[in-house]
This record gives structure tokens, C-alpha cells and sequence, in this order.
């Protein structure tokens, strides 16, 4: 099982993190198609939450935008977007955040508000959206985003999201209790805090993806753990199961709906 | 009971320029025909209250209603960036446009507050962002039980809350169901409450004593406005457009694309 592409690594290592047990709320893009990857394979039971209100969605093809019908059609239940964050996110029952971003720094702080001045940005990103409250109420947080120097920087313009804050120790320094990011799966490698310093080090390798790599890729100089792993690849059922997911996907987005568009 | 009244007798009798006016729906039931009358109206300077600004709001800043925008997550779901919304906010056209940004948790939370009738709203939130250093509508509160330091902001109380429904009975009650969003809160929060349904009937038919429902008395407006909240959705009438808001993308990347769009889509409709 050679063929597969970078992008399909991420997302399937991105679904073995999460056990049957976890409650996961849900970004959209890769984090969903990592969690529906991971319900349809080892963690049948796992529990989907999207901040649009549905509880317990189980999709059969991955939703455009979080407030897709398929959802709530889908959902155990479906609650007000207020309901969801006081009693759901805030309410500290959710175990697992899944976040990405535009920009990140090494201690895992997030950046989808500006690249460069607020005031006179020289890009306007989408925002924080549910991000900034994911990043500091659910239990642990995963964030995936592809590799590159452009998103891993040595100092985000902006903290949308806290990691473990600019130093690495802000974040217990808040008093907040939860971990913070415990993993971060790109296309190339995974990474998981060091121990005391908070710094996200490379814990894994993917297969044929080497050092060298990685730091080209990484815009701070980037550490290797002493135990550094490499990645499984993925089986058939993990790599078919994602291409199956995409298919359905890529056909439902593409109808249109309504004539004269 | 309220009026039920055409959607251009909704929109100018109760949207004036320089309101704040809500219009929501979170990617379900946006009123987007609501949207589209405002513009036709030529209604300027207003603050726009929405979640998720989404392609509504991008299309009316484009067309110079907006003043200032209050909102938590401004882009094109799945699909990427407001091509109008950052056209104004980086470029300042077709006027600069002043941003009050907030996570969803506080747009929610100060939702619920408007609705409770609150001034302001307290939550756990914000916690090492840079966001309060650039919002100074952000603030923080101290429990006076626990001592633990919370995140408030202000209340939304637009002048106009704009919402779309399934549908109302002739009574005017409302049936909102599938993603509720802040539906209840905008409708209930704002000084008046406009509702754009798919149609009027005899029995409102809520499936359990539970369903989520807007007493008429707690409305001011309904409008019949079938197909109102294309290229959103209206649960169990339509299915959202998803290739509509692909191309969208498209047409709002350049300014006189999207100037031909308005022109033949919003002020040529009606």
C-alpha cells in the first residue's frame, strides 16, 4: 500500500488519534474528514459534535460547511448554537478539540485572524469562529495542518487560538486546567509537546519523509525527539474507507440544486 | 399577532439607515431575500450583527450598506475567503467598514443575554487570545461567589432582528426546526422581530410539545417568502446550495464581476 498521497497520511493518521471513547468537537475541512474517518473504522462509537448544534452526527458524506443538514439529519440530537457552547464546550464535556489553522508557532498557538497588523492587515482570515473557547474547554486538543514554512512560524501576528501560549508557559500560568494541544499531525510528521518546556517536537516520521524535510519545512528550528518513531502506513480498509468518504463527497458538493446557476 | 405584510413593507418599515440590524441563521435559514430587499432599499450606514457574516453579508457590503460588522467567524464555509468583506476591510471599497470580532462562544452568550434581557453576558472564554486587545467591547468580570475572573461582553440588542422560519400559522406563530442556531435569541433579542417563513397554514403541525416555536405575540413581521434563504437552506423545503457557494467564490473575487451580479440578481429581482 505505497500509493497513497501525503495529504490521505494526514488525515488517517489524524483519525488514529481519537479512541471510541472520545467526545470530539469537530472544526470543518481536514478535522472532519479525520473524525468521520475514524467513526467509520476503529471508533464506531466516537461522538461527533459540530459547533452548529448537532450532537452525535454521524454523516454520511463530509459536510461543506458545519451547519450542513446531512448534521442535524444525522445527529442524536440537535441543540441551540448557544446550548452548545454554555452546556456542551464550556460545560467541560468534551474531551477532544480538533482544530487547524493558518499560522502556527511552536508551542502550539493558533493564528486564523490576520496575517499582519490587525488594524491594516495584509490578510483578513475567516476568524476565530469557535476556535479560541475549543482551544481552552475541551480536555486536549489535536490540531492538523499541512507542513510548510508559510503555517509553522516562528511567531504567529496573532493568538487566536492558545496553544500553551508565547513562551510555552502562559497557559498554565491562566490557571487553565485543561492539557492543550497534545498532538499536531501535518503531512509530514507528527508532533507532540516536550515535557516541562511545552515545545512541540517531532515525534514521527511518515514513511519516506526525513529530517532534512521537515526542518525546511518548519519556520523555527524545529526539534527531534530521541525516541523519534515513524508512522504506520495506511492499511487498505483506513486509505479505502477515506477515498470512499471523498467520493461521496466530491458528488453530493458538486450537484446544483436549483436551475439557472 | 403580527402583521403579515409584503417583504418590502417588512424591510422599510422597520429598517432605517444607521440601525443595527441582525440578520441570522447559522448556515440554515439565513434570510437571504431579507438581505436582498435592504440593498434594493438602498439602506446605508448600518452595524450588521451576524455569526457568520457568510455570503449575505459579503454581498451587502458590497453593495455600501455596511458601516460597521459584529461577527465571530467571516468566511466562505468550506470554501474559503468573503472576497467583499476582505475587499472592504484591506481596501476599504466600496467604503471602509469598522469590525467589532468576537469567538462564537461570546456572539452566542451575548445573544442569549439580549434575549434574557441582560446588559451584558459572562462566560469562561477568550483565555490567552489576542482578541481583547483589539476589541475593546471585550472585557472582564469577577464572580462575586467564586472570585474566578470571566470573560463579558455586551448584550446584542440590534434595533432589527431578521430571521428565516419553515413556518408560521395565522396566527402568526413560528416553527423553527433542524439547526436552531440563535434563531430564538435574534427574534427575541431585537426590538422588532421580522420572520420570513415558506409558507402560512392552518396548523403549524410541531412535531413534539418541545419543538423549538416563536409565539406570534413575540413577533412583529412575517413575510411569505418561499425559497427566502436560498442558497442556505430551509430544513425539510430545501437543501443547501453547496455549489452555489463555490461559485460564489468566483464572482465575489473581482469587483465588477460582482457589480454585474448585484445589478442582474438583487436590483433587477424583486
Amino acid at each position: 500500500m505505497n500509493d497513497y498521497t501525503p495529504t490521505e497520511m494526514m488525515t488517517i493518521s489524524a483519525s488514529r488519534a481519537l479512541s471510541n471513547d472520545d467526545v470530539c468537537f469537530v472544526g470543518i475541512g481536514a478535522p472532519s474528514a479525520a473524525c468521520n474517518l475514524a467513526r467509520l473504522t476503529h471508533a464506531p462509537d466516537l461522538t461527533l459534535i459540530y459547533e452548529s448544534g448537532t450532537v452525535g452526527a454521524r454523516p454520511d458524506v463530509l459536510p461543506l460547511s458545519i451547519g450542513d443538514g446531512e448534521l442535524a439529519e444525522t445527529s442524536l440530537t440537535t441543540v441551540a448554537v448557544p446550548e452548545i457552547f454554555q452546556y456542551w464546550l464550556q460545560g467541560g464535556r468534551i474531551t477532544v478539540g480538533f482544530l487547524g489553522g493558518a499560522e502556527m508557532d511552536r508551542y502550539g498557538n493558533l493564528n486564523t485572524t490576520v496575517i499582519g497588523p490587525y488594524d491594516s492587515p495584509r490578510v483578513r482570515l475567516p476568524g476565530g469562529g469557535g476556535a479560541p473557547e475549543i482551544a481552552s474547554s475541551c480536555g486536549r486538543v489535536f490540531i492538523t495542518m499541512r507542513h510548510s514554512t508559510r503555517g509553522m512560524v516562528d511567531k504567529v501576528d496573532f493568538v487566536t487560538s492558545l496553544g500553551f501560549g508565547p513562551t510555552g508557559a502562559e497557559r498554565a500560568a491562566l490557571g487553565i486546567t485543561t492539557r492543550g494541544p497534545a498532538l499536531v499531525i501535518t503531512d509530514l510528521c507528527l508532533l507532540e509537546p516536550e515535557p516541562v518546556t511545552n515545545e512541540l517536537i517531532v515525534t514521527s516520521l511518515h514513511p519516506g519523509v526525513d529530517r532534512g524535510q521537515v526542518a525546511d519545512a518548519t519556520g523555527w528550528d524545529v526539534r527531534f525527539a530521541s525516541d523519534l518513531g515513524e508512522t504506520e502506513p495506511p492499511t487498505e480498509l483506513e486509505l479505502g474507507t477515506l477515498r470512499d468518504l471523498q467520493r461521496r463527497t466530491d458528488e453530493a458538493h458538486s450537484e446544483v440544486r436549483r436551475d439557472g446557476v | 399577532m403580527p402583521d403579515f405584510v409584503s417583504l418590502p413593507d417588512a424591510i422599510s418599515a422597520t429598517v432605517r439607515d444607521g440601525h443595527t440590524v441582525a440578520l441570522e441563521g447559522f448556515t440554515h435559514l439565513i434570510p437571504f431575500a431579507a438581505g436582498h430587499e435592504i440593498i434594493r432599499q438602498g439602506r446605508r450606514d448600518l452595524t450588521l450583527i451576524r455569526m457568520t457574516p457568510d455570503l449575505l453579508y459579503d454581498q451587502m457590503i458590497g453593495a455600501g450598506c455596511a458601516r460597521r460588522v459584529v461577527f465571530s467567524w467571516g468566511g466562505n464555509p468550506g470554501v474559503g475567503s468573503l472576497h467583499r468583506f476582505r475587499d472592504a476591510v484591506e481596501n476599504g471599497w466600496p467604503h471602509p467598514i469598522e469590525i467589532e470580532e468576537h469567538s462564537h462562544a461570546a456572539m452566542a452568550n451575548a445573544w442569549a443575554a439580549g434575549a434574557a434581557g441582560l446588559p451584558f453576558a459572562a462566560f469562561r472564554g477568550y483565555m490567552g487570545s489576542s482578541l481583547p486587545a483589539v476589541n475593546p467591547r471585550i472585557a472582564s468580570v469577577t464572580c462575586p461567589f467564586t472570585g474566578e475572573e470571566l470573560a463579558a461582553i455586551p448584550a446584542h440588542r440590534p434595533d432589527v432582528g431578521i430571521i428565516h422560519a419553515q413556518r408560521a400559522d395565522r396566527d402568526g406563530n413560528v416553527l423553527i426546526e433542524g439547526i436552531v442556531g440563535v434563531q430564538k435569541e435574534a427574534a427575541l433579542a431585537a426590538g422588532m422581530a421580522v420572520v420570513t417563513v415558506e409558507e402560512v397554514v392552518d396548523d403549524l403541525a410541531a412535531p413534539s410539545m418541545n419543538s423549538t416555536v416563536l409565539p406570534g405575540w413575540a413577533v412583529d413581521k412575517i413575510v411569505v417568502a418561499p425559497g427566502g434563504s436560498w442558497p442556505s437552506y430551509t430544513h425539510g423545503y430545501s437543501h443547501r446550495d453547496n455549489a452555489y457557494y463555490k461559485a460564489w467564490d468566483e464572482i465575489a473575487r473581482d469587483r465588477d464581476r460582482f457589480l454585474q451580479w448585484l445589478a442582474e440578481n438583487v436590483m433587477a429581482a424583486s
